[in-house]
C-alpha cells in the first residue's frame, strides 16, 4: 500500500513536466479579462458573473485535463512499454492503478485550488473585498472537484483496455449522459412504453449523476449549500469511484501486456 | 536452497487474426530449472520466444499453461519482486525523468531510507557509467545509454535474480565489455543471471549453461561444449605456397584461399597424407589445428531442419 | 531545395489571410438570415437552450442577460421602435436562472413601456413578473414592481394596491410598500404617488437604463404639475386683466412670475393659442398632454 503514494507523486511530476499547470496562466488572463470588462457590460450581476464564469472554466477546464489526461494514464504506459519496468518491482497493478488515479486527482486538486485564488481574487477586485457569502464558491468548488475525481476514475477505467480516442469519446459520452441523467429519470416516468420507463430510470440511476454537483447558482447568488449535500455528494462520489476502480483493476489485472 | 527459477510446461498462445481466431503458439511446454548462483543463457532467434518467456517470468503477460517459481515463489507473488531485477527488451522510461530521478523513484519501491537510496543510486550511476549524464533528461539519451540505465535499474537493490532481456543490444564493444563484467561480478557475487541473447558468442562466454528455444521450443539445454557434439569434424591445416607453385589438385578441392595462405580441411585420418602432399609442392605448413563446430554451427543446423516461425 | 524564408512565409500567410476577410464578409451577410433564424428558434427554446448548457445555465443566462441589455440600448440608438427579442431574450435569461433579479425588474419596466422607449407589451412583463416572484418568494422588491407595473401602465389600481400589500408582507419589506398600498387603494391614481414611485425606483437601482427612463418620467410629470401651475397664473391674469397673456413674459411684467419659467429640461415653458401651456418645441421632455 506504500507504493501508491510513491506513483502518485510521480504521476503527479509527470503533469507538472508536462506543462500541464500552464493552463492556469490561460485562467488568470480569463479572471482578468472578466473583472476588468465585468463593470461596462453587465448590469448589476458584475458578481454573479466573475463567480458563474470562474466556476464554469474551472468545471469545463477541469474537466478538458481529468479526460485527456485520464485515458492516457494506463493506455500510455502500457503503449510505450514504460509499465515493464514498473511491474517488476515489488508493485500490484491495482496499486499502480490507484497510484496512477491519486496522482492525477491531485494534479487536479492542485490546478483547482490555484484557480480558486485566482477567482477570490477578481472577486475581491469586482466586489471591492470578499464577504461572507463568498465562502459558498469554494464549496461550489468541492463539488466541482469530486466531479473531476469521478470523471478521472471513468477516464482511468478505459485507459485500461481501450485507444485515447475512443476512451475520450466514452468518456465525455458518459459525462453528458451523467448530466442529463435527471431528464432520463424523467423520461422514465412520463414514458407511455413501460420497458422504456424502465429502462430510462434504471438508467438514469446507473449512470453517474453529475446534475448534484452543479453549486455554480447557488454560489454566484451567495446561497447557502446545505451541509448535508456536501456529505451526500461526498459519499455518492467515494462509493461511485470506489465501484469505477475495482472494475478497472479488475480489467487492469488480468491484462496481458503487449 | 531453492531453484532460482523453475518452469515448468510453460505455454502461451496467442489469438491471431480478426474474427476466425486461430490460437498461435509462441511458447509450447517449456521445462528448465536454474540453480541459484549460475549464468544461463537462454538462446533463439528472433521470434523463437525467448522475450514471452521472460514476459512469463515477470507476470506482464499471462500463460496458457504451466507454471513457473522464481526462488520457490510463484510468478503472481508481487513480494518475490523484491528478490529479482529485470531490464526489457528495448527499454523506455519515462523520458520527462532524468537518470538520477528514474532510478531514485524506482528504489522507493524497495523501502530504502533516503540517504541510502540516493547512495545506492549514485553508485548504480557509475557502475554502469553514466555519472555525467546523471542528471540529464531520459528524452536525450542515447540507445545505449537507455540500456545502462536500464541496467542499472535492474541491480539496484541487489537482487538475488536478475534477468536481462538482450543486454548487450545497442552498446558498442566497450560497453559490451562493461556489461560482460557486470556479469561476472554479480556471479561472484554470488547471484544468478539469466539472459536472452541472439549473440551466440556472449553465451559461449559467460554461461555455465544454456538452452536453446527455436519456433516456442526448447531445443536443447545443457553447457555450451555439451551442447554441440565435441566429436572433431576434422583437422585444418594453414599452409603458404611459393611464388609461381601450385596446389595439389586432390588438395585444391578442399581448400579456401585467404589472402596469401591456404585453409585445407581433411578428414583427421587423411591429414599425414596431406601433409606429405604439401611438402611435395613445396608448402610451407603454418598451423594445424581440431576443427570443431560451434555453437553458430549447431545454431544453423537446428534452423535448418526447422521451419522458421512466421509471427506477425 | 531552399527552406522557406520566415519572413516571406509569414507576409504570405498574412496576406491570404487578409484575401479571406472580403470573402467573410460575403458569406457573412448571405448567412445572417440563417443565423437570424436559428437564434429566433433558439431564442423560442428554452428547454432546448438549457439542454445544450450541459449544466452550465447560470453563464448561459448571464450572457443572455447582456445581450438583452445590449439589444435594448441598440434599438434605442438606432431609434428603433420595435422590441420584438427582448421578450424573448429575457425569458430565456430567467428561464436559464430564475434569481437573475435584475432580469425581472428591466423587463417590468421596457417591456411594458409604449414605444419608442420599449416593447408596449405590459401583458408579458406581468408574466414574467410573477414567475420571478414565483421563484424568488422571498424578494418583496419583485411585487413592489409588479404593484408598479398595474399602476403605471395598466392603470389597474386595485391589483396595484393588492401588490403593494402583498410586498409589504415579505420580511425586510420597505414600509413604504404598506403605505403605497393604502394610498393606492384609497385615492387610485394621481401625481404624487407617481412621482413618489417614479423616485423611489430612480433611487433603488443602479442601471443606467433604468434610471435614465425614471428621470424622465420624473420630468415628465414635473412639467405637466409645472402646466398646471401655471395654468392658474393664467387664469388669475385673465381674470384680472380681461384678457389672455399674449405670451408668459406677460405674466412676467406684471409681477406674477419672478422669471420665465423653464422645464425640467431647462426649456422655457409657452403659452399655447387658447391659454395652455406647452413645452418649447427643441425640449426634449415627453408628454402627451402638454404636447398633444
Amino acid at each position: 500500500m506504500t507504493t501508491i503514494p510513491i506513483v502518485a507523486q510521480n504521476t503527479f511530476r509527470e503533469a507538472v513536466r508536462d506543462r500541464v499547470l500552464y493552463n492556469l496562466i490561460f485562467f488568470a488572463l480569463l479572471m482578468i479579462g472578466a473583472a476588468v470588462l465585468v463593470g461596462q457590460i453587465s448590469i448589476g450581476i458584475e458578481r454573479e458573473v466573475i463567480l458563474s464564469l470562474g466556476l464554469t472554466a474551472i468545471s469545463v477546464m477541469g474537466l478538458v485535463m481529468a479526460v485527456f489526461i485520464g485515458v492516457g494514464l494506463v493506455y500510455k504506459e502500457m503503449d510505450r512499454r514504460t509499465l515493464y519496468a514498473v511491474l517488476s518491482k515489488p508493485v500490484r497493478r491495482s496499486e499502480f492503478l490507484l497510484g496512477k488515479f491519486a496522482g492525477l486527482v491531485l494534479t487536479l486538486a492542485v490546478n483547482t485550488a490555484l484557480m480558486t485564488v485566482g477567482l477570490l481574487a477578481a472577486l475581491a477586485y469586482v466586489e471591492r473585498g470578499l464577504s461572507g457569502a463568498d465562502a459558498w464558491a469554494i464549496v461550489a468548488v468541492y463539488f466541482i472537484l469530486l466531479k473531476l475525481a469521478l470523471v478521472t476514475a471513468i477516464a482511468l477505467l478505459f485507459s485500461c483496455f481501450s485507444s485515447p480516442l475512443l476512451s475520450i469519446v466514452f468518456t465525455l459520452g458518459i459525462y453528458v449522459a451523467g448530466v442529463f441523467a435527471p431528464d432520463l429519470r424523467q423520461l422514465g416516468e412520463v414514458s407511455g412504453s413501460r420497458a422504456i420507463g424502465s429502462l430510462a430510470t434504471a438508467l438514469s440511476y446507473l449512470l453517474p449523476n453529475f446534475h448534484n454537483f452543479d453549486a455554480i447558482a447557488a454560489a454566484a447568488h451567495g446561497r447557502a449549500i446545505p451541509g448535508a449535500l456536501v456529505a451526500q455528494n461526498t459519499l455518492y462520489a467515494a462509493l461511485y469511484i470506489a465501484a469505477v476502480l475495482v472494475a478497472a483493476a479488475a480489467v487492469f489485472s488480468r491484462r496481458n501486456l503487449k | 536452497m531453492p531453484s532460482a527459477i523453475e518452469i515448468d510446461n510453460l505455454t502461451k498462445d496467442y489469438a491471431v487474426g480478426f474474427w476466425r481466431k486461430r490460437p498461435q503458439r509462441a511458447l509450447d511446454g517449456l521445462t528448465l530449472t536454474v540453480e541459484q548462483g549460475e549464468i544461463f543463457g537462454f538462446l533463439g532467434p528472433n521470434g523463437a520466444g525467448k522475450s514471452t518467456t521472460l514476459k512469463l517470468l515477470m507476470g506482464l503477460i499471462f500463460p496458457t499453461a504451466g507454471a513457473a517459481r522464481i526462488l520457490g515463489r510463484a510468478i503472481g507473488d508481487v513480494t518475490m519482486h523484491r528478490s529479482i531485477g529485470f531490464l526489457p527488451e528495448q527499454p523506455y522510461f519515462y523520458d520527462y525523468l532524468t537518470a538520477r530521478e528514474l532510478l531514485d523513484y524506482f528504489a522507493r519501491f524497495f523501502g530504502f531510507s533516503g540517504p541510502e537510496r540516493a547512495q545506492r543510486v549514485s553508485a548504480m550511476l557509475e557502475r554502469v557509467g553514466i555519472t555525467t549524464a546523471a542528471d540529464v533528461q531520459l528524452r536525450k539519451f542515447s540507445k545505449g545509454m537507455l540500456q545502462r540505465v536500464g541496467l542499472a535499474q535492474a541491480i539496484l537493490h541487489d537482487p538475488q535474480v536478475v534477468f536481462l532481456d538482450e543486454p548487450m543490444s545497442g552498446l558498442d564493444p566497450i560497453g559490451r565489455r562493461e556489461v560482460r563484467d557486470i556479469i561476472l561480478e554479480l556471479k561472484r557475487q554470488g547471484r544468478t543471471v539469466f539472459f536472452s541473447t541472439h549473440i551466440l558468442g556472449d553465451a559461449e562466454m559467460l554461461c555455465d549453461r544454456v538452452a536453446v528455444l527455436v519456433g516456442g521450443k526448447l531445443q536443447g539445454i545443457g553447457s555450451p561444449e555439451r551442447i554441440v557434439s565435441v566429436k572433431v569434424q576434422g583437422m585444418e591445416i594453414l599452409a603458404e605456397l611459393p611464388d609461381g607453385r601450385a596446389l595439389p589438385e586432390k588438395l585444391a578441392a578442399r581448400a579456401t584461399r585467404i589472402g596469401d595462405r591456404w585453409r585445407i580441411e581433411v578428414p583427421e585420418a587423411g591429414l599425414y597424407a596431406a601433409l606429405d602432399d604439401l611438402r611435395t609442392a613445396g608448402a610451407r605448413v603454418l598451423s594445424v589445428a581440431q576443427v570443431k563446430p560451434t555453437l553458430e554451427d549447431f545454431f544453423f543446423k537446428l534452423l535448418g531442419q526447422e521451419k522458421k516461425p512466421d509471427f506477425a | 531545395m531552399r527552406s522557406v524564408n520566415p519572413i516571406v512565409a509569414a507576409l504570405l500567410a498574412l496576406a491570404l489571410v487578409a484575401a479571406t476577410v472580403p470573402l467573410e464578409i460575403r458569406i457573412g451577410a448571405a448567412t445572417q438570415t440563417v443565423a437570424a433564424e436559428r437564434e429566433e428558434l433558439l431564442l423560442r427554446s428554452p428547454a432546448l437552450v438549457k439542454r445544450l448548457s450541459l449544466g452550465y445555465e447560470t453563464l448561459a443566462a448571464e450572457i443572455y442577460w447582456t445581450r438583452a441589455v445590449q439589444y435594448y440600448g441598440s434599438k434605442r440608438i438606432a431609434h428603433d421602435p420595435e422590441f420584438q427579442l427582448l421578450g424573448p431574450l429575457l425569458d430565456l435569461a430567467t428561464q436559464l436562472d430564475p434569481q437573475l433579479l435584475p432580469a425581472y425588474r428591466f423587463g417590468a419596466i421596457f417591456l411594458a413601456e409604449k414605444a419608442p422607449r420599449g416593447a408596449g407589451r405590459a401583458d408579458l412583463a406581468v408574466d414574467l413578473l410573477k414567475r420571478g416572484i414565483a421563484a424568488n418568494p422571498g424578494e418583496w422588491r419583485l411585487w413592489a414592481d409588479l404593484g408598479f407595473l398595474y399602476y403605471w401602465d395598466l392603470k389597474d389600481y386595485k391589483n396595484a394596491a393588492d401588490a403593494y400589500y402583498r410586498g409589504s408582507r415579505v420580511p425586510g419589506a420597505r414600509e413604504w410598500t404598506k403605505a403605497m398600498a393604502a394610498r393606492i387603494g384609497e385615492q387610485g391614481g394621481s401625481r404624487p404617488i407617481s412621482q413618489l414611485l417614479w423616485s423611489e425606483l430612480y433611487e433603488s437601482t443602479k442601471d443606467a437604463n433604468i434610471r435614465r427612463n425614471a428621470l424622465e418620467h420624473l420630468q415628465t410629470l414635473k412639467a405637466e404639475e409645472d402646466a398646471e401651475h401655471l395654468a392658474e397664473y393664467v387664469a388669475d391674469f385673465a381674470q384680472r386683466n380681461g384678457r389672455m397673456p399674449l405670451s408668459l413674459s406677460d405674466l412676467v411684467t406684471a409681477g406674477l412670475l419672478p422669471g420665465l419659467p423653464l422645464d425640467p429640461a431647462g426649456f422655457p415653458y409657452r403659452l399655447a393659442p387658447g391659454g395652455k401651456i406647452a413645452l418649447d418645441p427643441k425640449s426634449p421632455i415627453v408628454s402627451t398632454t402638454l404636447r398633444p
